[in-house]
């Protein structure tokens, strides 16, 4: 099930910042984070991040459940890269058959990881701790997006948890018309296909529908659009945005200054 | 409106022509005509929503002697579904939305949204997730939306058509309630009886073009009351008759035993024979569509056991029907869907007739001797060639039932076959039921339609919520 409602608490002191404010300091803190290759920094880094989740008022536990996918994703790193790495530099740790693990192999791969979370967790927080209407006032407010955009993404946005739902329904529906796949791939495949097609052309029409219910209650017209709710952008929200840059910055010094950075170019 | 006419583009035939129509500040006025006289069209040219590149016009179009595309702040329209017309995740920031796009200054944003949804008897805090609204309270609010923007002119557009009768009710007392004495009123409903107490001008449009009747509600019935009854009007003071069972029902075909799926349904025991139509009522919320659906073997029962007789089933008997292969489910039991359109598979009405017997093994000119008789039985021959998704309302929901039909179950489960129909066409699906009845068939509805029950039902079960 995907849920898109912020699981943090409001009013915790960081997760009630402006949403572009927090947007820019993911956003600045993860591309500093891609320009090294090494483990310390990310290491550094995703120390950090986890020592200011409280501020952000979201658990541990929430958001391990919110980055599952991440978790899985590197459990496959860990084990593509300790099986299948083809320099094999370091002490020999495990010897098994063809499998051989050596120190080097299990570096990199610690390294990898650890640079997926250190870039990706930001945005996790971020989006955990942001309510979408919140995140698309503010960037109409603060960062000057078209409201023809920012808000028909928000609006199409709502309609997501339906097309869960749908595609249930259109299962369903194609089994009681007497069309299963049974255990043939190819039927699985094709299957797969004519019911996903079915949901975009649900979801096209819905969208349609929409479109012209936005447009009947003046979302085109020329006026230039007053705003209900005001999104402030203040001291504390630059402040949050150059703290996410000076600690990114000093996970790297830190590395550089112990001899292990490796930058992504050069 | 003077000799007004739209033909949409692409299509050869003129989706309205020909209309002479003055209505003056103030009016109510009920919009009527057959299926496809082009009544929607007309209410999204008076909302100025047909695009001058979208179609041909003929004739013209004024509001308050302005083209509708440039008044459009004169005008609101509230559609048939709900879903597709509320934009915001909350109640309040879905009214002001509308304030917002008209440049209506932040501070008189907040007071009139708290007074329109005082207008439309909105129960909630403005607050309240549009999500976690009934059908009836969506359209209280989409009607909120509207009125936030004080128009003139307010369309309505079947508003209660996708509504079980306690939410259409809501959404007719709101609309009673909140319409004051200068707002001019057009209404498109088929459910005439109910729309009454809201107008005092019915206008007939004729489908080959031009209008057919305009005048009092008394008089305007007592000229074309038959005539528009025939078409699919839902006049009142016509009661429809009913359709009782000649025979006693026959072998049991399915039994349920404290068949629950929690947290959706709560247990609950039927039993369906031959040659008997079984109604199931029951609130909203109460688990009637997952009865349905876990009767037609698609849902694994979260409780209890839904168990197929012999009769129904032959050796198969011994397995729950939701582990039946699909092709054996669909010669054994007909599900038809609330939504029409889940339904649809193929490009064709034709093709969509002839996949169930295809699935099943029937030789191609058995596929075809049933596919002719289906059309030929639920008015669709014209359409054979049409692709579902452009069908009517009711052109769907026949197809959908003749879809299921084309297996030839002796089960048939539907969910609101009814919904939303005209009075034609729900005739014509009395009449069929009773047919299959006849025959021997097994037929459970979901319904929310006391006439439909009192019409047709043998027995009823009404299922609380859990």
């Amino acid at each position: 099930m995907i849920t898109l409602e912020p699981v943090a608490a409001p009013d915790a002191p960081l997760a009630r910042r402006n949403p572009v404010a927090k947007l820019a300091a993911a956003l600045v803190f993860s591309f500093i984070m891609i320009a090294t290759l090494d483990p310390v920094a990310p290491a550094i880094a995703v120390a950090a991040e986890l020592a200011v989740l409280p501020l952000f008022g979201v658990r541990f536990r929430v958001l391990a459940r919110r980055a599952w996918p991440l978790l899985l994703g590197a459990v496959g790193i860990l084990v593509t890269l300790v099986l299948f790495a083809a320099e094999r530099s370091g002490r020999v740790l495990v010897e098994a058959g063809p499998a051989v693990v050596t120190s080097g192999v299990l570096l990199t791969a610690l390294g990898l990881v650890l640079r997926m979370f250190a870039v990706a967790l930001p945005g996790v927080i971020v989006f955990a701790t942001t309510d979408p209407t919140d995140l698309a006032d503010a960037l109409i407010q603060n960062a000057k997006a078209p409201a023809r955009f920012a808000i028909g993404a928000l609006a199409a946005f709502r309609l997501v948890p339906l097309l869960g739902q749908e595609w249930q329904m259109i299962s369903l529906a194609r089994r009681a018309r007497g069309v299963d796949a049974g255990r043939n791939p190819l039927a699985r495949l094709r299957l797969f296909v004519s019911t996903a097609f079915a949901l975009l052309v649900g979801a096209i029409r819905r969208g349609t529908r929409l479109a012209v219910a936005m447009d009947a209650r003046g979302f085109d017209a020329d006026t230039p659009r007053t705003v209900a709710r005001r999104q402030r952008f203040g001291a504390a929200d630059v402040l949050l945005i150059a703290g996410a840059a000076a600690v990114a910055g000093a996970a790297l010094t830190v590395s550089v200054l112990l001899g292990t950075f490796r930058p992504l170019i050069g | 409106m003077r000799g007004f006419g739209w033909r949409h583009a692409g299509r050869r035939a003129w989706a309205v022509r020909g209309v002479d129509l003055r209505v003056e500040s103030g009016e109510r006025v009920l919009l009527l005509g057959p299926s496809g006289a082009g009544k929607s069209t007309l209410l999204a040219a008076l909302a100025g929503l047909l695009p001058e590149d979208s179609g041909e016009q003929e004739g013209t179009v004024e509001i308050d002697g302005l083209d509708p595309r440039k008044g459009r702040e004169r005008v609101g329209i509230v559609f048939q579904d709900p879903e597709s017309q509320l934009v915001m995740a909350r109640s309040g920031d879905d009214v002001a939305f509308g304030l917002e796009n008209r440049g209506v200054p932040a501070g008189e944003i907040w007071p009139r949204v708290d007074e329109a949804l005082r207008r439309v008897g909105f129960p909630y805090h403005r607050d309240r997730p549009t999500a976690a609204l009934s059908g009836g309270e969506q359209q209280r609010l989409a009607l909120a939306g509207v009125l936030a923007l004080r128009p003139g002119l307010l369309l309505l557009d079947e508003p209660t058509a996708n509504l079980d009768p306690a939410g259409a009710a809501l959404v007719r007392d709101a609309v009673a309630g909140a319409v004051d004495a200068d707002t001019t009123l057009i209404l498109v409903e088929h459910r005439v009886a109910d729309a009454l107490p809201l107008v005092d001008r019915v206008v007939v449009l004729e489908p080959g073009g031009g209008v057919r009747a305009d005048g009092t509600p008394e008089a305007v019935f007592g000229a074309h009351g038959d005539a528009l009854a025939a078409e699919g009007v839902w006049v009142p003071g016509r009661p429809v008759p009913p359709r009782r069972a000649t025979a006693p029902a026959g072998d049991p075909l399915l039994a349920a035993d404290r068949l629950g799926l929690p947290p959706r349904l709560a247990p609950t025991d039927l039993a369906v024979r031959a040659g008997e139509a079984l109604a199931v009522l029951g609130p909203n919320g109460a688990g009637k569509s997952t009865l349905a659906l876990l009767l037609g073997g698609l849902l694994r029962p979260g409780a209890g056991t839904v168990a197929a007789s012999p009769a129904l089933a032959g050796p198969d008997a011994r397995t729950p029907p939701h582990r039946w292969r699909a092709p054996a489910l669909a010669r054994r039991i007909g599900s038809v869907f609330q939504d029409p359109e889940h339904q649809f598979v193929t490009g064709t009405v034709f093709d969509e007739l002839a996949l169930g017997p295809r699935r099943t093994g029937s030789p191609e000119p058995a596929v075809r001797a049933t596919v002719d008789a289906l059309l030929a039985r639920l008015r669709l021959e014209r359409l054979a060639g049409a692709n579902p998704y452009t069908l009517s309302g009711g052109e769907a929901r026949r197809l959908s039932v003749a879809t299921a039909l084309a297996t030839a179950p002796r089960l048939l489960i539907c969910d609101e076959p009814t919904f939303g129909q005209d009075r034609r066409t729900w005739l014509e699906l009395v009449d069929l039921f009773a047919e299959l009845r006849e025959a021997g068939h097994g037929v459970v509805t979901v319904t929310h339609d006391p006439e439909f029950v009192a019409a047709l039902a043998d027995r009823t079960l009404t299922v609380s919520r859990p």
